[in-house]
């Protein structure tokens, strides 16, 4: 059972209004350190980083922090891991935005969030950061734009369990997998230059995860060229599994549209649309669907796709009786009619598979129509954004005066029982203490002393507002059996 | 004026008399049912999944039942008279002291018989829906059908469980005063013990203070255990997701079995998924630091142990007679000695007892109250620390395999590192 948001309270955090306008920005300088900044950080500051090489992973557990790299002459701040540290920046905080960092030599990610909503990762320059680059997860939305990446083990820009996202005009190169949406909704990947990755642009549902769809993707306007770097994923990861020369690879992903890409000379091929059989070294889960549905394919610019077909998609191709991979594959249960998936102008692709795929509308642009604005011609091009309009829930818990139960009993009622000897004791002997006087009480636990000899001290609770304070307080005396 | 502490506790008084107070954290609804007030209550998760870091919502707990049902659980969970023999309680397997586990490698059964696996802890148990190291059951009262009625475990039939419980004076009263029935239902059992079970909410750790905002709650080698633990790196907090500290998943990961004993194939048995084999559902970690020996068999003997397993690499310790599916989180993550010291200073963060319920010194049985203590006074601990000089030497086995390990994925990485120089100089 669980209580609405609305009835929830402010217990420890300053409320965004009032934080708002305390607001500051707080200056790092090469030889000092950013998480020194962070630690005196409030909820809407600004950290600004100067030029200079910094060596530390920088945490964000706050909300609505801004940490903005100062780029001076072409000399940009430099978080540098050496190989030794796990990560540049973790973040949980919501309303995260970072901008202007170059980040190199690090084991496990660049940038790396785990439940922030309302994220903002911009022009970033990332280099070697191990596993991945940007890898924001469990987020509601949020944007990843105008970064670089390269040398990334995994996937450059990885989209986990999150929804609303976009992923827009960044370039991606000689990682493994560019750009990867794994088990997220409602994300646009637009406008970015996938090239010599060993896969370009992936829609992956893997499964075992705890969020298990993977729907509603738009892959829109990239440019999707030449992925041929040979797989130097970890043994074992699900991308160590993708053949080299992959330009848009769709797993088990629905309602993926790939529309106004140019993909080219990528030597396995094209776009592979296929089912969560195409990776066996991973346990299936019975709760994720590994089929792909509803996969748009229009208007797409491709040649010079499938020169060289990597490992077994060659041997796939050779039962075709072709040396060359195709623009085009639907592969296993992908190539189903009832998987319900569409192709426009189908005669202009070296395609296999998609004898059973219904056509889709690409009419032809006329120049009045080819601008974003345009009457919905059965494209994606009216679409602009799959970001909120209004931010996402920010996970803060706000001021309300209903919730003093919450607070007594999220933490009070762990020594406190209503009549029975816990650590501290009964509410009862409390109440028979103080009667009515609820400022005396509020007053005591922000500083309470040792009274009784049978029980330990009290911790002291000044972490708790004054207000909340006196509404937990006038909570406990009032408790009945 | 001031009441002499303990002297309100029901079971202190001859009479048995169910609690009409909902237990720590639980408020009492207009509907007469105890609701779970947690501060996650101010969060939402993505998709309502109860998994997302530090300020995620929690899953749906099992709550509404009302004081009295909870409290009569309290009594039959300690009460010997549920097995077959009267000797054994499900608490003395699922012991407070030992973090609602035992302290075992494998759990007892009656007549001291080892079992196959050891007995998980209980705390945030009523969050979940995935039961069981192999994840094979759903719901509580499903679950504990197992162990009331398996010949090893308690031991007991429908039959007489309701015979011995419909014979004593004091549960007909209890019974009737928590359900309102003349007679007492095997259901009604199920339910309490239910109830009772996912009354055990352990949400005010260290670490859950740092999560709500409160940053000097975790000391500075916690929280740089917290930064290895969530790291993509350790990948810990993937499948230990917050807030519970488990996505609920089955994960395979490759376990030594504790010396001499045969491979488990744990969630491929029972799952129909022959791709699962060696696979069991993820544990949560909370209270983690009570309840050693560590893994489905107490595989592990200490935290450290355990959280050095994962540094051993991919696969090292899979016999190799198994072609096993190892979780694609499970790699090298090359950790340093003193992250992994680190880590376990975390997983200390992680304890918080503080809504412990009372322990029933009397039973209506009049039977002792199971405890573990209790099995190893009548059993020993035997077999735990015989396998104590075992596991060391196991764990020196482990090292040199682990170390073979290494060795064959140097080439891997020496190929990656060309590769690496390839792009650089390709790059100049």
């Amino acid at each position: 059972m669980k209580i609405k948001l609305s009835q929830a309270l402010s217990i420890f955090l300053l409320s965004l209004a009032s934080a708002m306008a305390q607001a500051a920005t707080l200056e790092v300088k090469e030889g000092e350190s950013i998480q020194a900044a962070l630690t005196k950080a409030k909820a809407g500051d600004t950290i600004k980083v100067y030029p200079g090489t910094y060596h530390e992973t920088v945490f964000v557990d706050k909300d609505d922090i801004s940490l903005i790299g100062v780029v001076e002459d072409g000399e940009w701040p430099h978080l540098d891991g050496e190989k030794i540290l796990n990560d540049a920046i973790l973040y949980s905080g919501n309303g995260f935005s970072v901008e202007w960092f170059k980040i190199t030599k690090y084991k496990g990610n660049a940038i790396m969030g785990q439940s922030g909503n309302n994220f903002s990762i911009r022009n970033n320059w990332v280099i070697d950061t191990g596993l991945y680059g940007i890898f924001p997860e469990f987020g509601h939305n949020g944007l990843i734009e105008n970064n670089i990446l390269s040398e990334i083990e995994d996937a450059a820009i990885y989209v986990g369990m999150s929804d609303y996202v976009d992923v827009r005009n960044n370039q991606v190169f000689d990682n493994v997998a560019g750009i990867e949406v794994e088990n997220s909704r409602h994300v646009l990947v637009e406008g970015n230059v996938a090239r010599n990755n060993t896969g370009g642009i992936l829609v992956f549902i893997t499964p075992g995860l705890p969020i298990k769809s993977s729907y509603d993707a738009v892959i829109r306007r990239n440019f999707v060229t030449n992925n041929n770097t040979p797989n130097f994923a970890i043994p074992g990861s699900l991308v160590a599994g993708i053949p080299s020369g992959t330009g848009i690879l769709v797993m088990s992903g629905d309602q993926v549209v790939i529309e106004d890409n140019i993909i080219t000379g990528n030597n396995t091929g094209g776009i592979i649309v296929t089912s969560g059989d195409f990776v066996t070294e991973v346990a299936s889960d019975k709760d994720s669907d590994p089929h792909s549905d509803n996969v748009e394919i229009r208007n797409n610019v491709m040649f010079d796709n499938g020169n060289d077909p990597d490992g077994e998609m060659k041997l796939l191709m050779l039962s075709k009786f072709s040396t060359k991979g195709p623009d085009i594959l639907a592969y296993q249960s992908a190539a189903d009619k009832e998987r319900g998936s569409c192709i426009s102008r189908r005669g202009a692709y070296r395609s296999y598979g998609l004898e059973e795929w219904a056509d889709c509308d690409a009419p032809t642009v006329r120049a009045a129509d080819a601008v974003a604005t345009a009457t919905d011609i059965g494209t994606s091009r009216q679409l602009t954004t799959k970001m909120l309009e209004a931010p996402a829930d920010p996970r803060v818990i706000t001021a309300d005066a209903g919730g003093a139960e919450v607070v007594y009993n999220g933490i009070c009622a762990g020594c406190h029982a209503y009549n029975v000897r816990l650590i501290g004791p009964p509410a009862l002997v409390i109440q028979a203490q103080y009667g009515d006087d609820v400022q005396a009480l509020a007053d005591y636990v922000a500083n309470p002393v040792k009274r009784r000899p049978d029980f330990p001290a009290m911790p002291p609770q000044g972490h708790v507002s004054e207000d909340m304070r006196l509404l937990v307080a006038e909570y406990m005396l009032g408790l009945e059996g | 004026m001031c009441l002499a502490p303990g002297i309100l506790a029901n079971d202190a008084n001859t009479n048995f008399e169910l609690a009409k107070v909902c237990p720590a954290g639980f408020v009492l609804s207009a509907e007469g049912g105890c609701e779970l007030r947690t501060l996650y209550d101010g969060y939402s998760s993505p998709h309502d999944s109860g998994v997302g870091g530090p300020r995620a919502g929690l899953p749906d707990i099992r709550d509404g039942f009302s004081p009295e049902v909870i409290d009569l659980g309290r009594y039959l969970f300690f009460d010997p008279v549920l097995s077959g023999d009267n000797t054994v309680a499900c608490s003395s397997c699922h012991d407070p002291d030992y973090g609602f586990a035992d302290g075992r490698g494998r759990a007892l059964g009656i007549n001291g018989e080892t079992l196959e696996r050891s007995a998980p802890s209980l705390w945030n148990i009523g969050f979940f829906d995935t039961l069981l190291w192999d994840g094979s059951k759903t719901t509580l009262e499903t679950q504990l059908l197992g162990p009331l009625y398996s010949t090893n475990e308690m031991g007991n039939t429908p039959e007489q469980l309701l015979a011995d419980l419909s014979s004593n004076e004091i549960y007909l009263q209890l019974f009737a005063d928590a359900f309102g029935t003349p007679d007492i239902r095997l259901n009604q059992v199920y339910t309490a013990l239910s109830a009772f079970e996912a009354s055990l909410v352990s949400l005010n750790s260290r670490y859950d203070f740092y999560a709500h905002g409160i940053h000097d709650s975790l000391s500075p080698s916690e929280l740089e255990g917290l930064n290895v633990f969530r790291s993509f790196v350790s990948r810990c907090g993937e499948c230990h997701t917050p807030p519970l500290f488990s996505n609920q998943e089955i994960a395979i990961i490759g376990v030594p079995e504790p010396e001499g004993r045969p491979f488990d194939p744990g969630a491929g048995a029972t799952s129909g998924i022959p791709s699962q084999r060696g696979g069991f559902r993820v544990p949560s970690l909370r209270n983690i630091a009570k309840t050693a020996p560590y893994m489905h068999q107490g595989n592990f003997k200490t935290l450290r142990d355990t959280v050095a397993f994962y540094n051993g690499g991919r696969g090292h310790a899979v016999p190799e007679s198994e072609n096993l599916l190892i979780h694609w989180h499970i790699w090298e993550p090359n950790l340093r000695d003193e992250e992994l010291d680190r880590l376990v200073d975390f997983l200390h963060a992680l304890t918080d007892e503080g809504f412990m319920p009372v322990i029933p010194e009397r039973v209506p049985s009049g039977l002792a109250p199971g405890r573990a203590r209790q099995l190893e006074h009548e059993y020993g601990w035997g077999e735990s620390s015989q396998n104590e000089q075992r596991q060391q030497t196991h764990s020196l086995q482990m090292q040199q395999q682990q170390k073979h390990h290494l060795e064959k994925h140097h080439l891997q990485k020496h190929q990656r590192e060309q590769h690496r120089k390839h792009l650089t100089s390709r790059a100049e």
